[in-house]
């Protein structure tokens, strides 16, 4: 059944979501990743709550002009004016007043939606027999999905992904330092409008597929996981599309292999397994990883403090620091040194005198931004050079290098 | 109106609106000004999950096992957070993010595949609670207030917000220093000896039990209407917190009365014959509270403070 | 050869350890996978006034903060008088670079410096007029009396670090440890804070000063400890604080020019 779904071979309506859960995933992951490198991730939860009044005004105005309340094209016009209208509201509290973006972006997420329950309700008196579709747009619903719905939804993810494209340069620019940004001229505010704007319409177009509480999933989680795998922003870019892609595929193609398994909650978790796998194990930003290198870094650190103090003569007071010394045959278990933990704390001194040489010699300056406390001075100096300060340093040669 | 109908139909709704409100407010000022501002929106959002999750452990919809279990969930969706935030090197805001979608999404899909469809429980409910349903059907009048027999008649869900305003007041009178000092300096409150950990952390705790008692009655939006917007329209009336304070106390219970009032009658004047969505109405209110003080608070904009770069 | 406090050795470590109002012994703090401080000891000379000097980025604050444990380092011992840093709290009082406060937060300048008297007051206990006496005492001794209804984000820079300076004052501690306090101040406030430190040190407390402007050492200070990631020397100005260890502190970072005005000045 399941492979079944995954290829595709469910039937009409499943391909249909397939697909369009496929595109809405591929370009929420690209436009999330511009948000989520500016730091304002959470926008995108102010934006998609904001949807909710004008969705229930632009149904409200098709009935009352006689037309179909459920009319896609309507409904979606209607949520993008009014997230326009939240976006513009955020924006105007956090640069005219005191407030702070979380407290801007909690305001209007709350108030609008509010009001869009408030229209709800009213929608609900009004008698009208067709309004059963409008929860849909709070959790998503794809069992009636019709072809013009999917052909909506496949022509907004292509073209926001083609505007994503057409201002990628500026947008990362902006995201990366705003300030720098505006020196060299760029319209910094505009660019931010810009990406908002952008997020809105993926917003609205995934307001069919996953609803408008968890379409911000889609915008957040598939950047954050790319961003575990590389350091360049492009490539973020990339991996967030495809990470954000194939979750909307896996998530529509699994729920549609059973019943009672809602599209939208689908994608996400399948979207935060891949969140999950890459905090665990992807390689340098990885908990695994940085737990690894911190516990080795920690080691280098304590071994290097333990031997100066055996090299000066001095207690050594950290615990931490006996046992390593002493698991390394550097220390007996009575904290005397033995004849390997001598020579090393004799080298280590060295060292230390050799770098405050480096360091206090002018001549040395790019070497001596090096110094750390743990580089070993082999690595930055040649040998010649080093029998130089040690010649400067005078007293005991023969302190092997 | 007459106390034969008003004490009956609208006391206790208007009470329970306004404790709840005063009862979300009150630690929104400080998770307000930690810029935690949406920590509010990540729990009012994993209650749906633990209220699920209490509910398939119980079988049965009974108050205090889903309120452990929403209280359960906003702790594990903050823990969860802090993880993120700090293992994966990934700012607050995206942190959050991930965690209370994920969490909603883990709700939407338990209550999905158990069948709810014999008890009270969906999503609407849990977005926007049943605020007037909450009717004190045993009062006949003013009368009644001092009637031992009515009184026993009082829906549960006002006792439960009101314990848990009282917890809320107490917290924050006897730790007001405490949390004064970490929210200001949080440096200079670690060097005179305060655990600004420990502090934080019993603030979102604090906030969570008075957003899993507001939830019970009143619905997630106005937990966040009210976590935020009544604090964030007080920072722009006053500098002085304890002021603040006051003011935001002031402007959640006016957000409640008005709202409720506005949601019941407002149609009514209008000509309609159905009464709104309370909360949702309440929610509108603070957001024009807070529009009113944006554009004429006397601490509307931010201090000339000397840039500190 | 440079007598530099690694060839010092066992007698560094011994001197007046069990009484220094702080004693700092093997102390390594990282960000990340760089040590910012290595392995330091430090030894504050009681009723003495000491500036920690050393170029950018070399450690300076993260000393301190790590002395006051609010960064955690990988390793190292604090005590402060003696005793554990946790027993002595309320002997300490630190006044922080001023980037690391809320601007904006609703308080006004006098109760700032009432936040000083909180270990007293306790959790609930009630601030009397003698508090508020004293509050003002210290405002006054800052020059800042008459600011004391204003919030904290209106003053200006030289303003706002006096009032942290009250507010240490209002702590009656015993140890002052202030970081970068003339950083980005006007000449009225620097003069003012220095009278302030140079009055505590005459009342027998114990002054320690994250410090940037090499050219004033001489006139605000008795003891130096020099820092570059590792010590580089510690003790008297008049011993320490010599166009040598500058050298070795700074390195190719400070122009030859500079040390020699400042040797010239030493004399």
């Amino acid at each position: 059944m399941l492979w079944d779904a995954l290829t595709l071979q469910l039937g009409y309506n499943a391909t249909l979501v397939a697909v369009g859960a496929t595109l809405l995933g591929v370009s929420a992951g690209v436009t999330g990743t511009f948000l989520f490198l500016r730091k304002r991730a959470l926008v995108s939860d102010a934006i998609s709550h904001a949807t909710l009044p004008g969705v229930c005004l632009a149904f409200m105005v098709l009935v009352a002009f006689g037309g179909d309340g459920r009319n896609l094209p309507g409904l979606l016009a209607g949520s993008a004016v009014s997230a326009w209208v939240g976006l513009l509201c955020m924006n105007w509290l956090t640069r005219n007043t005191r407030l702070a973006e979380d407290a801007a972006i909690g305001a209007i997420l709350s108030v609008f939606f509010g009001l869009g329950i408030v229209l709800l309700t009213v929608i609900q008196t009004m008698g009208v027999g067709r309004q059963a579709g409008l929860e849909g747009f709070l959790l998503g619903s794809t069992a009636g999905m019709l072809w013009a719905d999917a052909l909506i939804i496949a022509a907004g993810g292509a073209a926001t992904l083609l505007l994503v494209l057409i201002i990628r340069r500026p947008m990362t620019m902006v995201a990366f330092d705003p300030e720098y940004a505006a020196a060299r001229g760029l319209p910094v505010h505009r660019i931010d409008l810009a990406m908002m704007g952008l997020v809105m319409a993926v917003t609205v177009v995934g307001l069919k597929i996953v609803g408008l509480i968890l379409i911000v999933a889609l915008l957040i989680i598939p950047p954050v996981t790319a961003r575990f795998w590389t350091e360049r922003s492009d490539r973020v870019v990339l991996l967030a599309g495809l990470a954000g892609g194939l979750a909307g595929y896996l998530g529509a193609a699994l729920s549609a292999s059973a019943p009672n398994l809602p599209t939208g909650p689908i994608i996400v978790l399948v979207s935060f397994g891949f969140f999950a796998l890459s905090l665990l194990f992807a390689p340098v930003r990885g908990v695994l990883a940085a737990v690894l290198q911190h516990l080795k870094f920690q080691r280098r650190v304590h071994i290097r403090q333990g031997l100066l103090a055996l090299a000066q003569g001095q207690k050594i007071y950290e615990p931490l620091t006996l046992r390593l010394l002493t698991r390394a045959g550097l220390v007996r278990a009575d904290g005397v040194a033995t004849e390997a933990g001598k020579a090393r704390a004799a080298k280590a001194l060295r060292d230390e005198k050799r770098w405050e040489v480096v360091r206090a010699d002018q001549a040395h300056e790019a070497t001596a931004a090096l110094y750390d406390g743990l580089r070993d001075i082999e690595t930055v100096l040649t040998h010649d050079q080093i029998i130089e300060i040690d010649r400067q340093i005078g007293g005991p040669q023969g302190v092997p290098t | 109106m007459s106390g034969e109908e008003f004490v009956p139909l609208s006391l206790t709704p208007l009470l329970i609106g306004t404790f709840a409100a005063i009862a979300c407010a009150l630690p929104g000022n400080f998770l307000v000004l930690r810029k935690q501002a949406l920590i509010g929106d990540a729990i009012s959002h994993v209650v749906l999950p633990g209220i699920v999750v209490a509910f398939l452990l119980t079988g049965a919809i009974s108050t205090w096992p889903m309120m452990l279990g929403a209280a359960g969930a906003a702790v594990v969706a903050v823990v969860m957070i802090e993880a993120i935030r700090r293992l994966g090197q990934i700012e607050p805001g995206a942190a959050m993010g991930v965690v209370f979608t994920t969490m909603f999404a883990g709700g939407v899909l338990l209550l999905e595949q158990t069948d709810t469809s014999t008890v009270h429980l969906d999503v609407e409910h849990a977005l926007y609670g049943n605020l007037e349903s909450l009717i004190w059907l045993d009062a006949v009048g003013w009368s009644s207030l001092l009637d031992i027999t009515a009184l026993a008649g009082l829906p549960p869900e006002l006792s439960r917000i009101a314990l848990a305003l009282i917890g809320v007041t107490l917290f924050i009178w006897l730790f007001w220093r405490p949390l004064k000092i970490s929210t200001f300096d949080e440096g200079f409150a670690r060097t005179i000896g305060i655990r600004t950990g420990a502090v934080g952390m019993a603030l979102v705790i604090t906030a969570a039990i008075a957003a899993v008692a507001a939830f019970d009655a009143v619905g997630s939006i106005i937990v966040i209407a009210m976590f935020i917007c009544p604090p964030a329209a007080a920072r722009m009336m006053t500098n002085r917190l304890e002021a603040q304070i006051a003011w935001s106390v002031v402007f959640a219970s006016l957000s409640a009365i008005a709202g409720y009032v506005l949601a019941g009658y407002g149609p009514l004047w209008l000509g309609g014959a159905d009464a709104v969505s309370a909360a949702g109405m309440i929610a509108t209110m603070s957001g024009l509270i807070l529009a009113c003080a944006a554009l004429w608070g006397p601490c509307r904009t931010r201090a000339g403070a000397p840039s500190t770069a | 050869m440079l007598e530099l406090a690694a060839d010092k050795g066992v007698s560094v470590a011994e001197s007046g350890v069990d009484d220094s109002p702080l004693a700092i012994r093997g102390m390594t703090v990282s960000y990340g996978q760089k040590p910012a401080v290595f392995s330091v000891d430090m030894t504050v000379q009681p009723g003495a006034m000491t500036a920690i000097i050393g170029p950018n980025g070399a450690g300076k604050s993260t000393l301190l903060k790590a002395a006051l444990g609010i960064v955690s380092p990988l390793s190292g011992q604090v005590t402060v008088f003696g005793a554990p840093l946790e027993q002595q709290r309320a002997r300490i009082a630190y006044v922080p670079q001023r980037a690391s406060v809320d601007w904006d937060f609703p308080t006004r300048v006098i109760d700032v410096v009432l936040m000083g008297l909180s270990r007293q007051l306790g959790l609930l206990g009630r601030i009397r007029a003698r508090h508020m006496a004293r509050a003002l005492d210290c405002l006054h001794r800052v020059g800042m009396r008459d600011f004391a209804d204003r919030q904290i984000g209106q003053l200006s820079g030289g303003q706002q670090q006096r009032v942290f300076l009250a507010r240490a004052l209002a702590q009656e501690a015993d140890l002052y440890l202030l970081d970068e306090p003339f950083a980005g101040v006007d000449a009225a406030t620097e003069k003012a804070i220095i009278a302030v430190l140079k009055s505590l040190k005459e009342a027998g407390k114990t002054v320690v000063v994250v410090h940037h402007d090499l050219a004033t050492v001489t006139d605000y200070f008795d003891h130096v400890f020099l820092i570059n990631t590792r010590k580089v020397a510690e003790g008297p100005v008049a011993e320490a604080f010599t166009a040598e260890t500058l050298q070795a502190a700074y390195g190719g970072r400070l122009a030859t020019a500079q040390i020699d005005q400042i040797s010239r000045a030493l004399g």
